[in-house]
């Protein structure tokens, strides 16, 4: 590739990409994540093996995550727009002697609907129809190991507008007046944020570009970065050009990415071949390089402080603020650190113009937000939608509904530091404010299904105890608060919890939202919090009655020996590791005290004498003979 | 542990140190590097390293021991991590963690006397669709595999030749 000396050869470029031939028949395999471990690899071999063999005028592409991982691998014959769903490499065969040769799509391998009608173009898919694709624009529809493809269809266009007579004040105005926000979680105007670094006289700056997506549950910072580095690259110079006397960005991938980071470095290397990145890009004098830093598994790394002592290689722990990043970050330099999402946002502001971005949204959340929608969900995967869509559109229209029909109870949004919504809340607009009201945050794009059968007090648990474990131990509050929290969470769960737990754990969780050091810690106790607000009935009935509702959770005295059916056989003495099993003479009796609630009497009765008690019995909890 | 002799270790630190010669802020990288050429951070090789940048080698293991990917002790030939993600979490994981506990005999973060398998736990692989999530080696099982894992175990803890198939 030959280095391009100023705007006018990029676009000159993109023309002459734009001309040329498109092949026969293009079949894109989807290799995000999801569809590779289903089996993408497989598949992609298969068809470049069968057209080969058969010598048809097709090629095989792939591309980054197209979004419904739930039923991939994906194969989208892109000329004919037509969607195979769930594909094997036994069905490659038909597919190229039919749809490739023959025009004809494998009606088992669409999308059908509940009315059995099929539906075989991508864009028909109820999946796809509430979306809107900007931050995604490219993921699924490239190869995002070929520079080329992305100029093709638009990429380093908004460099290219800004290079081409904007003063950086102009590009900082352009962002502030689009309204984007974050989208790490905390939702601070980026536009703001890029002015206050320039306002900063000491360089050199740095900019830094945060994809250390910890979370559980959450993939969408990945698929940007695997399926479309470029728009992410691109963000990130248009910031180092607005913020000046910036010369070295850092993009920060957690090590459980290694596509990712693949992706990332040939994606690096290609742009600084075709000088896009290095010494005076696009012949404009801004000199411009990116490294990649990989994360060494720390959760609490994410935090912004926390992210550039890790980059320094020091303990990656937060330090508290003021001075922000802004004013001294990385080596105490100025410093702007964005999240993937808002850095891929960026290009399409510039090369749009900002009116455009702030017509999709809210008033005070303005554009899209990505989602990994997954749980008990039937379409789990990666959807984008505008802000403003409602939990329910999400949940029901998009995601389809809940696995097997069972009815949903809540969605955890906002990953581990997020908040649980009830289903008498799920018409609540998703944005920034609306989450903030009901208890809950935007996060960074986590969104987790539940179902009836699932209990909220053991999720609630669960994130608690992921934060208490990622608590990097600096402040207090976050590193013997969550502790003391999580002790009181284990108390209740395994049925020996008091009503008064509720109380310390609102106080306490108060406490640790005051006075922690982090957002790590600050928001740590949210989960425990928003269920308590919204499922206060759940924990009552697991401190009050000692059992749990949705039959999760360890509770003692659940199990139960009905008399008149035992045969005195004396099994589940036997299996009984915490001799909670009492015998007298023609008798055998469950003590409610010793029980852990590990079903294995449970599992061995051969005459099924023995009960899960549902409803919390007293007599159950008194009637112990010795 | 390795035999190596301290001028081994050294010999094969050198060019990950000249790697690296010069930047600012490369520790985490550094030691990433020595921890592939090691399969972990072998004490000799830590020493070396805290020689070539005049740093107490306290310092080095300071830095280390707060990040979770950094091992201290040499790992099993497999590793087969749990997926704890919450998707993975609400469609079974801690029932499968159990069930895997049980079969190799070890908690998570332990390696199996033989140094044949690894447990360890994830937090989200970022495939929520195959949830629960299992991965040998970095490569995720799909339904198909998982259902054979324990047969899988059974045969690679024996030496098997035929064991491979899941595993590679």
């Amino acid at each position: 590739m030959k280095r391009l000396r100023n705007v006018a050869a990029l676009e000159k470029l993109r023309a002459t990409l734009e001309k040329e031939p498109k092949p026969g028949i293009e079949v894109r395999v989807c290799c995000g994540t999801g569809c590779r471990a289903a089996g993408a690899d497989e598949v992609r071999q298969a068809f470049v093996d069968e057209i080969e063999r058969k010598g048809l005028d097709a090629t095989v592409t792939t591309s980054g995550c197209q979004g419904l991982c739930e039923r991939g691998p994906l194969v989208a014959v892109e000329s004919k727009g037509l969607f195979h769903l769930g594909v094997d490499p036994s069905d490659v065969g038909p597919i190229v002697d039919l749809t490739l040769d023959r025009g004809q799509p494998i009606d088992r391998l669409l999308h059908h609907t509940s009315e059995g009608e099929t539906v075989p173009w991508r864009d028909d898919l109820p999946f796809y129809q509430k979306q809107e694709r900007v931050i995604l624009r490219n993921c699924g529809r490239i190869e995002p190991t070929d520079i080329l493809d992305a100029i093709r269809v638009g990429a380093y266009a908004g460099l290219a507008k800004v290079l081409d007579g904007m003063s950086p004040e102009d590009v900082i105005e352009e962002v502030k007046a689009s309204g984007l926000r974050g989208r790490g979680g905390a939702g601070f105007p980026t536009g703001r944020k890029w002015e206050g670094c320039r306002a900063q006289p000491s360089g050199p700056k740095y900019v830094i570009c945060n994809g250390d997506e910890g979370d559980p549950g959450a993939f969408m910072d990945r698929s940007v970065l695997e399926g479309d580095p470029h728009s992410v690259i691109e963000g990130m110079i248009i910031a180092a050009y607005a913020i000046g006397d910036v010369a070295d960005g850092f993009i920060y991938v957690r090590a459980e990415y290694p596509l990712a980071v693949a992706n990332l470095t040939t994606a690096l290397a290609q742009a600084e071949e075709l000088g896009l990145l290095g010494k005076n890009i696009l012949g404009s004098g801004l000199n411009f390089r990116i490294s990649i830093k990989k994360g060494a598994g720390a959760f609490v790394c994410g935090e912004s402080t926390a992210l550039m002592y890790s980059i320094e290689g020091r303990r990656g722990m937060p330090r508290q603020t003021p001075p922000r990043s802004v004013e001294a970050g990385l080596w105490a330099q100025p410093t702007v650190l964005n999240n993937v999402k808002s850095l891929a946002l960026v290009p399409v502001i510039l090369s749009q113009g900002a009116d455009g971005f702030s017509k999709i949204g809210t008033e005070g959340s303005k554009g899209t937000q990505v989602f990994a929608l997954t749980g008990k969900v039937r379409n789990t995967g990666l959807v984008e939608v505008p802000m403003g869509i409602t939990i329910n559109e999400l949940v029901y229209e998009i995601g389809g509904g809940t696995l097997d029909d069972i009815p949903c109870k809540a969605v955890q949004i906002g990953g581990p530091s997020g908040g649980c919504i009830p289903r008498s809340l799920f018409d609540t607009p998703i944005d920034f404010d609306s989450l903030q009201e009901v208890g809950a945050m935007m996060g960074s794009g986590g969104l987790v299904v539940m179902d009836e059968t699932d209990c909220m007090v053991s999720i609630a648990r669960y994130f608690l105890a992921f934060t208490q474990q990622e608590s990097c131990g600096k402040c207090t509050p976050c590193r013997v608060g969550t502790y003391r929290m999580l002790e009181i969470m284990d108390r209740i769960v395994e049925g020996k919890g008091e009503p008064e737990d509720l109380d310390r754990l609102q106080e306490l969780g108060e406490w640790i939202r005051e006075t922690a050091l982090c957002a790590l810690g600050k928001s740590a106790p949210n989960p425990i919090l928003t269920t308590i607000r919204h499922f206060r009935d759940e924990y009552e009935a697991h401190v009050v009655e000692k059992r749990c509702p949705a039959g999760v959770c360890y509770s003692p005295g659940r199990y139960r020996i009905v008399e008149e059916e035992c045969m005195l056989c004396g099994l589940c003495q036997d299996v009984c590791e915490d001799d909670a099993v009492r015998e007298s003479r023609e008798h055998y009796a469950i003590d409610a005290e010793l029980c852990i609630g590990c079903g294995k009497c449970y599992a061995v009765c051969p005459a099924e004498a023995i009960v899960i008690e549902t409803e919390a019995l007293e007599e159950a909890e008194t009637e112990v003979p010795v | 542990m390795i035999d190596l002799s301290l001028d081994e270790v050294r010999a094969r630190v050198a060019p990950i140190l000249a790697r690296h010669e010069g930047k600012d802020g490369v520790l985490i990288s550094l030691l990433q590097d020595v921890q592939e050429e090691f399969g972990f951070l072998e004490a000799s090789a830590m020493q070396a390293v805290a020689d070539d940048l005049m740093l107490p080698v306290s310092h080095l293991y300071g830095v280390a021991s707060f990040y979770s990917q950094f091992y201290f002790e040499p790992r099993g030939k497999h590793i087969v991590k749990v997926c704890t993600g919450t998707a993975c979490h609400i469609r079974g994981a801690p029932a499968i963690q159990a069930r895997l506990e049980e079969q190799l005999g070890i908690k998570p973060g332990e390696t199996t006397g033989d140094l044949k398998f690894t447990l360890e736990t994830v937090n989200c692989v970022g495939c929520c669709a195959l949830a629960p999530v299992v991965s040998i080696n970095d490569r995720v099982l799909n339904r198909r595999e998982q259902r054979k894992l324990k047969s899988w175990i059974e045969t690679e803890r024996s030496d098997a030749p035929e064991a491979e198939e899941v595993a590679t």
